[in-house]
């Protein structure tokens, strides 16, 4: 039998028929969806290549079942930027050089937004490092990333207030 | 899959690169951060692509007595399969011509994890499935998985060992007032580049296209038409940018375009090869580790006089690039030191586990720290701050003369050092470092300032050339092409900010596009740090040649001098008009001004004689030093990096944001291959850290709580290297050096610093409890 399922990805709502239940969230992006911006890196949730937002929270795609998630709101990278321009996490990636070879930059990105929308973090430079740590970068550039995610976090905070965001600094 | 489909009913929004100061910035950020960098495994895939998966060996030297296939080929989906017999013309992929590497294996099997075949079908799944069902009868021949047990089983090296001499070692020796001897353990690293191997062969007409995650297009080239009989013209490899690379695929991405071109000219259709994480780490080759064996003559001060060194590497099954990683080492054994009377003899040893290869430093880094491991035993014997054995015994005046006979002319270190000492504030910080153990029980600290010397080019002299392809189109646009590859390091927005200097254009009108053999070909593998050095080159020279066309055409058609014509802003300026570049463009079009040209660069002065031992294999020497401070907890060896200070040379910098990305990440790559990151292969010669739950690479938590960089702004290179810039991808990684010898800082404080405390690498938690409990029994 083929499973259907509803899912809204990137704010659409798309009907979905799955050739085979064991299907990943990420298989389902990339190979059926078309969406390539999460990657395959370890596929066994060991490296956070894949990560997505399912309902606001960041998970590992490759370790997520598409089945499951019939009525979710999938967010993947793709869907970040907002009428031509990009999420203030992604400018910030862009500022403060928060990449390398860019293969785990997608889920590095992923992982940021959630971060800062869980709110737990802050702007604590330790607490960041610890929680984008499920995201290996192998180029090193994690001065930029923490970086980044500070200054997008002082961003958002300050446009949330409707303030002007503060410009990014090296504070990590 | 219907992966060639768009997504449906929801075209990609078109977004567009950010405006203002773009200059610095990567050539691809503002498609990384939106995810559409396209990387191999992005690529939509031709219609009816197959995918191909490995068989590997279960046994690290078996003869294979039988090869069952037949469940294999009965599984769904399966097309076919491939074994050595299928390779057409030379089942053979070794870079360095010697013959011991086949595709597949055919009687015998020289390590676990070796290409036996390859399942063909028309999913990854199914074909991943296909692969588990294959029986193979193996009769068990001995293996010898380490250094030890293949000197013992009287195994042979696997390429000629390279001996350096320098005076009288023995006799220096024989006469120093104090002497000492030791031996050290150097461990291996996997590269882990976050996307793993892949190529992805297509065939046309009566060729073959191959997107190859590689960083030697030219030879993945060389190696499919061998294998498959074509001529070179018949094959073209593309790549784009890796996801990652490090070293990792500058030959092991030779096995994977060669099996899908394999299948794709079979099945005369489009075929993927992109093994899972678990293959990748088996089946292909990583840093070697070593086993170094020292005797050093000093005198009381510290003074080296005589070094005597063996530089043994488990080199795997076959050569690959052992010779040269092996010569390599020996040539940075000295790292920044003078050795008056020198013997350094590398054994490039076989053993039955998988070839390893080249990684980052290329061989250097084991030198280097065998070199600092000495350093540390004379300091620790003299009693001195072991900075001050190193100052005595740097490069200098009179004292100026390498191991392979080349005089070090560039030596800037002992101001790069002297001002790192004073700004990371190192004799203070030690001094706390010492009273803090005297008063600390349980956690002790440790504190260490080393340098790098490196030298730049390819050992391989002949290998020192670049091409570069420019043209620029009517509209004023500029597309660059050159023999580099980019993986990361921002070789690309390099060669981009010199052709767009060129043309005094800012950087987004230029485009560097694929790496590809129909555009440049015979090219070098991008590596030995040597991308910009060499390509940047070549770009400078193609796009120099097309701005002297534009030049001449003005001179003829405006009435001015030549030299008077200026490229700035976006404007050519000639007498008393300016234009903007595009329209100066047009009218050269319009005059039949040929708006197309190629560069070409080969490096000058480099010669090395490797039977005589002498000669200039390096242009010129990078340097950089760092001072790092950590904190060990002595009851469970867990330690954490409290601060790290660089002062790193870049020569004049091409692009200083990206050189500080190249030195920190460097630097902690380095930090990981000695201190966490273990490989492990069990009796049977199985490796036992073959994805990332076992094998740790740094992550974000674990960089330096402080972390200053910074670039010597003030060198430059003495040679005439592109803007004067110099090499920035390996050398930082040797930097991390000072993080193994502070942790050996710190354990040696529980024995009062009376005793070197010899501590191996990778420094994980259970060898630094093992160097402490060594250290309290004294």
């Amino acid at each position: 039998m083929t499973p259907r399922l509803t899912m809204t990805v990137n704010g659409k709502a798309r009907e979905i028929a799955l050739d085979d239940p064991r299907v990943t969230l990420l298989d389902l992006l990339r190979d059926r969806l078309g969406l390539t911006g999460a990657k395959k890196g370890c596929d066994r949730g060991q490296c956070g290549a894949c990560t997505v937002l399912v309902d606001g929270r960041r998970v590992n795609a490759c370790l997520t079942l598409a089945v499951g998630l019939d009525g979710a709101d999938v967010l993947t990278v793709e869907g970040l930027a907002q009428g031509g321009a990009l999420h203030p996490v992604q400018e910030a990636f862009i500022a403060h050089d928060g990449f390398q070879c860019g293969f785990c930059t997608p889920g590095q990105i992923m992982s940021a937004v959630a971060l800062i929308a869980e709110g737990e973090a802050g702007d604590d430079p330790e607490r960041i490092r610890e929680g984008m740590s499920g995201n290996l970068c192998r180029c090193g550039a994690h001065r930029g990333i923490v970086d980044a995610v500070l200054d997008a976090q002082r961003r958002m905070a300050g446009d949330a207030q409707g303030r002007m965001g503060k410009d990014g600094e090296r504070a990590a | 899959m219907n992966r060639h489909a768009p997504p449906a009913g929801s075209p990609a929004p078109r977004l567009k690169p950010p405006e203002g100061d773009t200059a610095d910035r990567h050539e691809s950020a503002w498609l990384h951060v939106s995810g559409r960098a396209e990387y191999i495994d992005d690529l939509p895939e031709p219609e009816g692509c197959l995918h191909a998966c490995l068989g590997l060996s279960e046994r690290a030297h078996a003869r294979i007595a039988a090869l069952d296939l037949a469940a294999v080929l009965a599984a769904p989906g399966v097309a076919g399969v491939l074994t050595a017999r299928d390779v057409p013309c030379v089942n053979d992929i070794s870079p360095t011509h010697r013959h011991d590497e086949p595709v597949f294996a055919e009687d015998r099997v020289l390590f676990h994890g070796q290409p036996i075949f390859a399942v063909v079908a028309a999913t990854r799944a199914q074909a991943r499935a296909a692969a588990r069902l294959a029986r193979a009868d193996y009769e068990a021949l001995p293996h010898a998985v380490d250094i030890e047990a293949a000197e013992a089983m009287g195994l042979p090296l696997v390429t000629p060992p390279l001996t350096l001499s320098q005076g009288d070692a023995a006799a220096g020796l024989a006469a120093a007032p104090r002497r000492l001897s030791g031996e050290m353990r150097i461990g291996g690293q996997d590269h882990f580049y976050l996307e793993g191997h892949i190529a992805l062969a297509i065939p046309q007409d009566d060729g073959i296209v191959i997107h190859s995650s590689t960083q030697h297009p030219s030879e993945v080239q060389h190696m499919v038409a061998a294998a498959l009989g074509l001529p070179a013209n018949a094959v073209t490899v593309l790549v784009r940018r890796m996801g990652g690379a490090f070293g990792g695929k500058e030959t092991q991405s030779n096995l994977f375009a060669v099996v899908a071109a394999l299948a794709a000219l079979r099945w005369g259709r489009a075929v993927k090869l992109r093994p899972d994480r678990d293959d990748d780490m088996i089946s292909t080759g990583k840093r070697h580790d070593f086993r170094v064996r020292y005797e050093v003559g000093f005198d009381d001060d510290g003074r080296i006089l005589a070094v005597d060194a063996g530089f043994a590497a488990r080199c795997g099954f076959s050569s690959d690039l052992s010779g040269p990683v092996t010569d390599r080492a020996l040539f940075h054994a000295d790292n920044a030191y003078f050795y008056p009377a020198a013997r350094l003899v590398s054994q490039p040893q076989m053993t039955h586990t998988v070839s390893n290869t080249a990684f980052r430093g290329f061989g250097g880094p084991q030198g280097v720290v065998g070199a600092e491991r000495i350093i540390e035993e004379i300091a620790y014997a003299t009693g001195r701050d072991p900075l001050e054995v190193r100052k005595l015994n740097f490069y200098g005046e009179g004292r100026d003369v390498t191991p392979y006979h080349q005089r070090v002319e560039d030596n800037i270190l002992p101001r790069l050092v002297a001002e790192l000492e004073a700004s990371s504030d190192y004799g203070a910080r030690r001094a706390a470092v010492l009273a803090f153990n005297r008063d600390s029980r349980i956690v002790r600290r440790g504190i260490a300032l080393t340098p790098v010397k490196f030298g730049i080019s390819f050992t391989a002299t002949w290998y020192n050339q670049a091409g570069a392809l420019v043209h620029v189109y009517q509209d004023g646009s500029v597309q660059a092409n050159h023999g580099g590859t980019e993986m990361g390091q921002g070789l690309h927005t390099k060669v981009r900010g010199v052709v767009a200097e060129v043309f005094g254009l800012s950087p987004e009108r230029v485009r560097v596009t694929a790496t590809a053999t129909d555009k440049v070909p015979n090219t070098s593998a991008t590596a030995a740090s040597s991308g910009a050095d060499l390509n940047g080159m070549a770009a400078l020279a193609a796009a120099t040649t097309i701005r002297d066309r534009l030049r001449a055409f003005l001179a003829e058609s405006r009435g001015v001098g030549a030299e008077s014509v200026r490229f700035e802003g976006g404007m050519v300026l000639a007498g008393d008009v300016a234009e903007p570049f595009a329209q100066v463009v047009k009218a050269a079009y319009m005059a039949r001004v040929q708006l197309s040209a190629s560069g070409y660069y080969r490096t000058p002065k480099v010669h090395w004689d490797r039977e005589k031992g002498r000669g200039r294999p390096f242009y010129y020497y990078a340097y950089g030093a760092a001072a790092s401070e950590v904190s060990v907890d002595t009851l469970t060896g867990e330690h954490v990096v409290d601060r790290v200070d660089i002062l790193h040379d870049a020569g004049k910098s091409l692009n200083p944001e990206i050189d500080l990305g190249q030195v920190e990440g460097g630097f902690v790559q380095g930090m990981g291959w000695l201190t966490s990151e273990e490989l492990w292969w069990d009796e049977a010669g199985r490796l036992r850290t073959h994805a990332p739950s076992t094998y740790k690479i740094p992550l974000a938590s674990d960089r330096p709580r402080v972390f200053n960089v910074a670039l010597a702004d003030w060198s430059e290179c003495r040679e005439m290297t592109i803007k004067r810039s110099k090499a920035v991808g390996e050398p930082p990684l040797m930097l991390a050096a000072s993080v193994l010898e502070a942790l050996s800082m710190a354990v040696a404080s529980l024995a009062d610093y009376r005793e070197c405390p010899r501590l191996d690498a990778p420094a994980t938690p259970e060898r630094l409890l093992m160097a402490a409990e060594r250290l309290r029994g004294r």
